[in-house]
């Protein structure tokens, strides 16, 4: 009964500040929000045992990437456009997409099945700490994703730097 | 009735915890005006109790009792909640640190991690503080201090991924348990480049000199506290002191071999294995404590581009050079 409860408390917490941070007009006071939400999720990485996960949610989604979001919110200054009526208005295409998106996702649900278990057991995980299990399947069966996956991550870093030069180059 | 002991023993630990922290937060003040006057040639607090020694009850009693200003124009809500932003992860990295052997209040397996994703949360209050008081210096401040800690917590960070590799783990008491396999008994010697680059860090994320930009009353009179009164500018005052503490824990017990001592010292002098351990964690913490101070009397406050040039052009480098060494070392001598 408990561990229903608990997830039923992380499931609903997580869905209504999502509502919550799309609906807030202080983009200061989303930003927030997300922040609760973010901790709530790494709550159920927890709850379904990834500690690392849980940890790595937190420092990587609240403690890098949403402080960016909230560095372009403070630069953007949109103490005027929260007094508009309303951003956007009507049906739009995106709404469509992501609505059917949705539907897939929910009609996919009933058919998730357990993955395989091979040697990643639980009881294996617990013994082995789950950095270990995770980094020895990263960097030893996984090594050549992992590395695609690093270099795509360079590029844009790469052209963020080449722009940034340019402009410093033009300005002066 | 096993439940209720189980669930007393940790609300007990915790209280220990709680209290022991902010007593140390007390005595903390109380140290560094006496240590910074007299490297000044003055005698700090002398008048309140015996020796001074109640003046941080003084302090806190005037604080407590001071009227609490909020500005006009402030946004009441994120400025009620940034200090408590800023307090409650500080406080909560207190309870996966182990004080002694076997004394922690939360066994987790991540342990080192919690404090980084702690650390990384209290950032908000910070840059909240200083937006929701709706003025300049507050904001610029909050603005400066939060690109600082973001900056030199990548260094932390990869100086500390030197200590995991060396160890094997990331939990603290296993940390500590593999460093008294080492000659000395600690990394310090042995992940040098790592060990400086984490001190240097560590002033960088508490806010103190010489990275104090955030507070340089010259340029921003008190950069995010500057609309803070009474006691929730006793709240940011509380988490810097508790920051202050942890850092000096996790260099003690990352890089000093935390409640033990090196083992040539007990073959030499068998009798001091019998001293328990909490006592040598304390001295090696208030040890750093003391450079703290040291360094805030002595050296003159950066610039804030100097800053960032240390941060990134310094210190992230060296720190992933301590780290290619250390796993080269770790992969081809020591395995």
């Amino acid at each position: 009964m408990l561990p229903q409860l608990f997830f039923a408390y992380f499931a609903v917490m997580i869905l209504g500040l999502a509502l919550v941070v799309i609906t807030r007009r202080n983009m200061v006071h989303a930003v927030v929000w997300m922040l609760l939400m973010f901790v709530h999720i790494g709550g159920l990485y927890l709850f379904l045992n990834a500690e690392f996960f849980a940890v790595i949610q937190v420092i990587v989604y609240a403690g890098a990437v949403l402080v960016m979001f909230l560095f372009v919110v403070l630069l953007l200054n949109l103490r005027e456009e929260q007094g508009l009526p309303i951003f956007i208005r009507g049906v739009q295409g995106r709404v469509i997409i992501g609505l059917i998106l949705l539907l897939t996702l929910v009609s996919a649900a009933g058919q998730a099945s357990k993955g395989q278990g091979g040697r990643f057991s639980i009881d294996y995980i617990q013994r082995q700490t789950h950095i270990k299990v995770l980094g020895s399947v990263l960097f030893n069966d996984y090594v050549y994703p992992f590395l695609i996956m690093g270099f795509i991550l360079f590029v844009p870093m790469v052209a963020v730097v080449v722009l940034a030069i340019r402009r410093s180059n033009g300005s002066s | 009735m096993e439940f209720l002991y189980n669930l007393m023993i940790p609300i007990i630990k915790v209280a220990v915890v709680f209290a022991v922290t902010l007593l140390h937060v007390a005595y903390a003040t109380y140290f560094e005006r006496k240590v910074i006057g007299r490297m000044q040639c003055r005698i700090g607090p002398t008048e309140v109790g015996p020796y001074g020694l109640l003046q941080p009850f003084a302090d806190m009693f005037k604080s407590l009792f001071k009227e609490d200003i909020i500005p006009a124009k402030a946004d009441k809500a994120v400025f009620f909640i940034a200090p408590v932003i800023v307090l409650a992860p500080t406080m909560s990295s207190l309870s996966v640190i182990p004080f002694a052997e076997g004394f922690m209040i939360a066994d987790v397996n991540v342990g080192m991690l919690f404090i980084l994703a702690c650390a990384s949360l209290s950032v908000y209050g910070i840059i909240l503080a200083g937006w929701s008081s709706n003025s300049k210096y507050a904001f610029f401040g909050g603005m400066r201090s939060a690109a600082q800690v973001i900056s030199y917590e990548i260094a932390m960070g990869i100086s500390l991924a030197s200590v995991f590799l060396m160890a094997g783990s990331v939990r603290l008491d296993e940390i500590v348990k593999a460093q008294y396999e080492y000659t000395f008994s600690m990394y310090a010697p042995h992940l040098l480049i790592g060990f400086v680059v984490f001190l240097i860090a560590a002033f960088a994320e508490t806010n103190r000199t010489p990275f104090d930009l955030p507070e340089a009353e010259t340029e921003l009179v008190a950069g995010y506290l500057t609309e803070y009164s009474g006691f929730r500018y006793a709240l940011f005052f509380l988490s810097e002191y508790v920051a202050m503490f942890i850092m000096s824990s996790i260099i003690t017990l990352c890089f000093l071999g935390g409640w033990t001592i090196p083992r040539f010292i007990t073959d030499i002098l068998p009798f001091l294995s019998y001293v328990p351990g909490i006592l040598w964690f304390l001295s090696k913490v208030y040890f750093f404590m003391f450079f703290y101070y040291w360094i805030r009397a002595t050296i003159p406050r950066y610039r804030f581009d100097q800053l960032m040039a240390i941060g990134w052009k310094i210190l992230i480098p060296l720190s992933l050079l301590n780290l290619l060494i250390v796993a080269f070392v770790k992969r081809f001598v020591i395995d």
